[in-house]
């Protein structure tokens, strides 16, 4: 475990400004406003090789170089604070410990990408959070660093709290924005990307809260320093939420390279009640089910991507022998047929034909052709939909086909190993 | 704009940059199937049907919205390819009431030709039967949501072109459905009736109220003496239905055909349409000279004026007091003619034949009944018309051109062009002209005022008056002038205001497909039927001068007042 990014959780006052300027709060928003050009501040976090936590890994320098390429009288910075997937909970960490960096982290990105307003946007469940945002945007506003000319430069940035109603969907940026913009969250099609036009049409650039709290941490210590943490291809820390069967449930701000084995029994004690490791899931509902035998990987993008494997929110949920496979995807698929937007046609039906076929499995009313059609319907799912949700949505019910496909077979005999499912003649578990 | 080269199914195509891979395909005469893909609406990239495969990309990209880079290479006819559309397609269809052979686009049906295209030979997917009910709680328009894809195209067409927004995508996931908002029934909401939702809606899932046995029923009863009337914009589409070119004009088949179903008479809306020149100009005139409410705003069409009752009822002191044409015609033929040709108005049945929905909405208003009885009585669409001539089984291409009677049959081309936007403003311009100068109007072609522009304008020259008009189509735009009135910036005498986009021949009762491409043919059309008339300003119209002789006496007079001018609603709550 290291302390790099959520050093300042919990060993301060997130309103206190005293605080977090004690601690060297602001340091690097000063030397970026007076001493770097905007284009030195994206070169740095470039050379920093920093990728989007949010889920894509998409490299962060890039992304603020397109936004900063645009022409155009407006642009928007906006914190996804959407933190939705099933098993996340590291974004909420560093909002409620130091909101203050994260606002650091817009202001710096708005600067470099020449953007003037910014927004975050919070998930409606989280109310304590967004309160502590309003206030702590309302004190920045008092101390002089939003508003007009901050910190008496030229610079002038605002920022406003959006939250929606709970869509799992607006923590997809597309689906974001056109929230902000007052529609139901539904996801555009790309490309336009945002960095081109986003929000309002406007080029938009979207980072997530953990992506953005790296910033001033990255111009604190600069980019070589930064990269000495975690492992070539992915630099720095990553903040893992650990949850499920394992004793020591919780968020963990650990360096790339660490293996999942060390992170599971190392960190977290293991698991509960010393039972067996059936599988993980990474990245949360939408990541993949590894199985034991790959508990050596290392955490890193590259050596993920080897094995088809994304790093998602850095959720890991950790699933014992009890579990029985046919049920938990079942799970999780109804998770995803209530969160489709219902836009485009892969995602709206097939989730809801998956959901139906998984239940007659679960009941022992399927068949080996149910087993083809959930290969068809998650084939269709990932390949053709319109945006991440749809596409990623089967990714634990082909990895689980793919990995535990005899438990699979073994309920179209009748037979759950778990004992979770209750077959025909018995009263059926919905 | 740079040029990219692109590799479609192994086939160089160079193309602008930023050309989708669909456009690009195109070009090649590479057709990929589409569904919620229309051509006169914004991309919207949702059905996936028309998905494609592109070297070293993992997933497929939709084509319509996928704009090719440069090197690409795209595979639009794989094994893979055909089994992800097949199973999109199948998606679609165990959502749908295939009940193919008794709905209301069975021939007609993009989802039905796509299936047929895809070659679609079983559905794999448990079938989802929900029986909604089919909304018919108003006089025009039907929904029958268990025929809904949810393509979005009739939300598009609603909010962007119209600007009604009567209906909406509400829920989501498998609950995705399109409502009138939160409610029920169309009725429960602001809709024009326009009927637009209808023409871009690829399946059965909206269309009109049918009447079409309301008029079979009437043509059996010996007992009443039924009259049709032709819309303007109904004779330069049917034959689309029939196989004839878009554009093509078949009045005198139609004319046939109705007297061969037993129509006591076939008479031509284009009459009404000239009288409503003559009270319409008097009017404009009147409010000019005496300091009335300008703009005056026309009101010809029942669409539009359902939506400044809904949106802008503060400015309903602007419209033409002015009943439209079909409803001229009923309150005439129950009066005039039932008095002329000595029959008793109780006995007539006006059917009127219409490009439009919102007809059957206008014919059923409470104050439409000045000759004592319903003005008319039953409005059958294009659509309608043509469903009753495939029933009949008589070949229209085989029918020999036949006059309409007289004397409603008579009309000049001022009348014939209320079909399309502008024509309407052209034809009052060339009555007005001579009316205020007393000279004859030499060029009587307002080009500038034709064609399928959404907002068009002209000043015109009379003695020392200029006057300043103004043609919008499409309610999106008569939102804009609207606005410009109640900001005191629309600085015109007289605006035409037609509800749908292209005017009359793109209302919401005309064949399916109306794309813009075929819309101004129709346009084209309705010109050329204009340049056929030997009289072509309505003022000159013989059978309107005597009808002012022998019975309302002059415009704007008492029985005018009586029988063809009307007053509105302000429907905003």
């Amino acid at each position: 475990m290291v302390n790099l990014i959520s050093r300042l959780c919990g060993k301060l006052d997130p309103l206190s400004i005293y605080d977090y300027r004690e601690k060297g709060g602001f340091k690097s928003l000063e030397k970026v406003l007076f001493k770097m050009k905007p284009i030195d501040v994206i070169d740095e976090i470039k050379k920093s090789n920093l990728k989007g936590r949010g889920g894509a890994a998409f490299p962060t320098g890039l992304k603020w170089q397109f936004v900063s390429m645009e022409e155009s009288d407006e642009k928007y910075v906006i914190c996804n604070a959407d933190e939705g997937e099933p098993g996340t909970f590291k974004d909420k960490i560093l909002l409620d410990g130091c909101p203050f960096q994260i606002i650091e982290g817009m202001l710096i990105a708005g600067y470099a990408v020449g953007a003037k307003k910014g927004f975050i946007y919070i998930r409606g469940e989280y109310p304590k959070s967004k309160e502590l945002l309003i206030e702590a945007v309302d004190i920045l506003k008092k101390e002089g660093y939003l508003g007009d000319n901050i910190l008496s430069s030229d610079f002038s940035f605002d920022i406003e709290i959006r939250s929606g109603a709970g869509a799992y969907v607006c923590g997809e940026e597309t689906a974001l924005i056109e929230s902000i913009e007052g529609e139901p969250g539904r996801s555009r099609f790309k490309p336009p990307y945002p960095p081109n036009k986003g929000l309002w049409g406007k080029p938009t650039l979207v980072n997530n809260v953990e992506t953005l709290a790296n910033i001033p941490v990255i111009l604190e210590i600069g980019a070589e320093n930064y990269k000495k943490y975690g492992t070539e291809s992915s630099s720095g820390t990553k903040l893992i939420s650990v949850s499920g069967s394992v004793v020591n449930k919780g968020v963990y701000e650990v360096e790339f390279g660490i293996t999942l084995r060390e992170i599971i029994y190392d960190i977290c004690g293991g698991l509960i009640e010393d039972r067996k490791l059936k599988f993980l899931q990474i990245g949360g509902s939408s990541g993949v089910c590894i199985p034991a035998d790959m508990l050596d990987l290392r955490l890193d993008f590259d050596e993920f991507r080897k094995h088809d494997i994304g790093l998602g929110s850095g959720a890991i949920l950790v699933v014992d022998e009890n579990t029985c496979v046919v049920d938990f995807i079942k799970v999780t698929s109804e998770f995803f047929e209530h969160e489709s937007c219902g836009k485009c046609t892969p995602c709206r039906e097939g989730n809801y034909h998956i959901v139906r076929i998984l239940k007659r499995i679960a009941e022992g009313k399927g068949s080996k052709r149910d087993l083809d059609l959930l290969k068809n319907i998650s084939d269709v799912m990932q390949q053709c939909s319109l945006c991440g949700l749809g596409q990623a949505a089967p990714t634990a019910l082909i990895t689980t086909m793919k990995y535990f496909k005899e438990e699979y077979e073994e309920h179209l005999k009748g037979y759950c190993r778990a004992g979770k499912c209750t077959f025909k003649g018995g009263v059926l578990d919905e | 704009m740079s040029k990219v080269k692109v590799f479609i199914d192994n086939r160089e195509v160079i193309v602008d940059e930023g050309t989708t891979i669909l456009e690009a395909a195109k070009k090649v005469n590479i057709n990929i199937p589409t569904l919620c893909y229309h051509p006169d609406q914004k991309i919207k990239g949702i059905c996936r049907i028309c998905i494609v495969e592109v070297e070293g990309q993992k997933n497929f990209s939709a084509s319509c919205c996928t704009p090719v880079r440069d090197g690409m290479r795209i595979r639009t006819n794989t094994k893979k390819v055909r089994e992800a559309r097949k199973n999109i397609m199948q998606f679609i269809l165990v959502r749908h009431d295939g009940d193919c052979l008794t709905c209301v686009r069975n021939g007609n049906c993009e989802l039905q030709k796509l299936s047929e295209e895809l070659n679609i030979k079983e559905i794999k997917y448990d079938r989802i039967v929900e029986n909604l009910p089919i909304d018919e709680s108003n006089p025009s328009i039907v929904r029958n949501p268990n025929k809904c894809i949810k393509c979005g195209r009739c939300i598009e067409v609603c909010h962007d072109v119209q600007g009604v927004g009567a209906i909406d995508a509400i829920n989501r996931s498998d609950d995705l459905k399109i409502l009138p908002g939160l409610y029920e029934k169309i009725s429960d909401v602001a809709c024009v009736y326009c009927g637009q939702c209808i023409n871009v809606c690829p399946v059965g899932a909206i269309y009109e109220k049918e009447d079409i046995e309301r008029v079979w029923d009437v043509l059996e009863d010996k007992s009443k003496h039924v009259v049709v009337q032709i819309a303007p914009a109904v004779r330069v589409s049917l034959g689309e239905m029939f196989g004839f070119k878009p554009g093509s004009i078949v009045t005198g088949k139609i004319v046939a055909f109705l007297k061969a179903i037993g129509f006591d008479k076939v008479f031509d809306t284009n009459f009404t349409a000239d009288l409503t020149i003559i009270e319409e100009g008097s009017e404009l005139l009147h409010r000019i000279k005496n300091g009335g409410k300008l703009p005056m705003l026309t009101s010809c069409s029942p669409g539009w004026i359902r939506y400044i009752e809904f949106f802008y009822p503060e400015l309903l002191g602007h419209v033409s007091t002015c009943k439209s044409p079909q409803q001229m015609f009923g309150a005439l033929t129950k009066t005039y003619y039932a008095q002329k040709f000595g029959i008793d108005p109780k006995d007539i049945v006006v059917v009127s034949i219409m490009p439009c929905t919102a007809k059957k909405a206008e014919a059923v208003r409470e104050e439409m009944n000045s000759s004592g009885y319903q003005d008319v009585d039953i409005v059958l669409t294009t659509r309608e018309l043509g469903k009753m001539i495939k029933e009949s089984r008589i070949q229209l291409e085989d029918l020999e051109e036949v006059e309409f009677d007289r004397p409603f049959g008579i009309a000049t081309g001022a009348g014939a062009i209320f079909g399309a936007t502008g024509g309407v403003m052209e034809a009052a311009l060339r009555t007005v002209y001579e009316k205020v100068t007393g000279k004859e109007l030499e060029k009587i072609e307002f080009t500038a005022l034709r064609g399928i522009d959404e907002y068009k304008e002209a000043a015109v020259e009379m003695d020392n008056m200029k006057v300043k008009v103004a043609v919008v189509n499409g309610l999106k735009n008569a939102k804009i002038i609207l606005d410009m009135i109640k900001e005191g910036r629309a600085d015109y005498h007289f605006i035409e205001v037609m509800c749908c986009p292209g005017g009359c021949i793109g209302g919401g009762g005309q064949p399916i497909p109306s794309t813009n491409e075929i819309k101004k043919k129709r346009i084209e059309a309705i010109y050329n039927v204009d340049i056929s008339y030997a009289i072509r300003k309505s003022h000159l119209n013989p059978v309107v001068n005597k009808l002012y002789e022998e019975f309302l006496k002059e415009p704007l007079g008492h029985k005018s007042h009586q029988l063809l001018h009307t007053h509105y609603i302000n429907r905003k709550n």
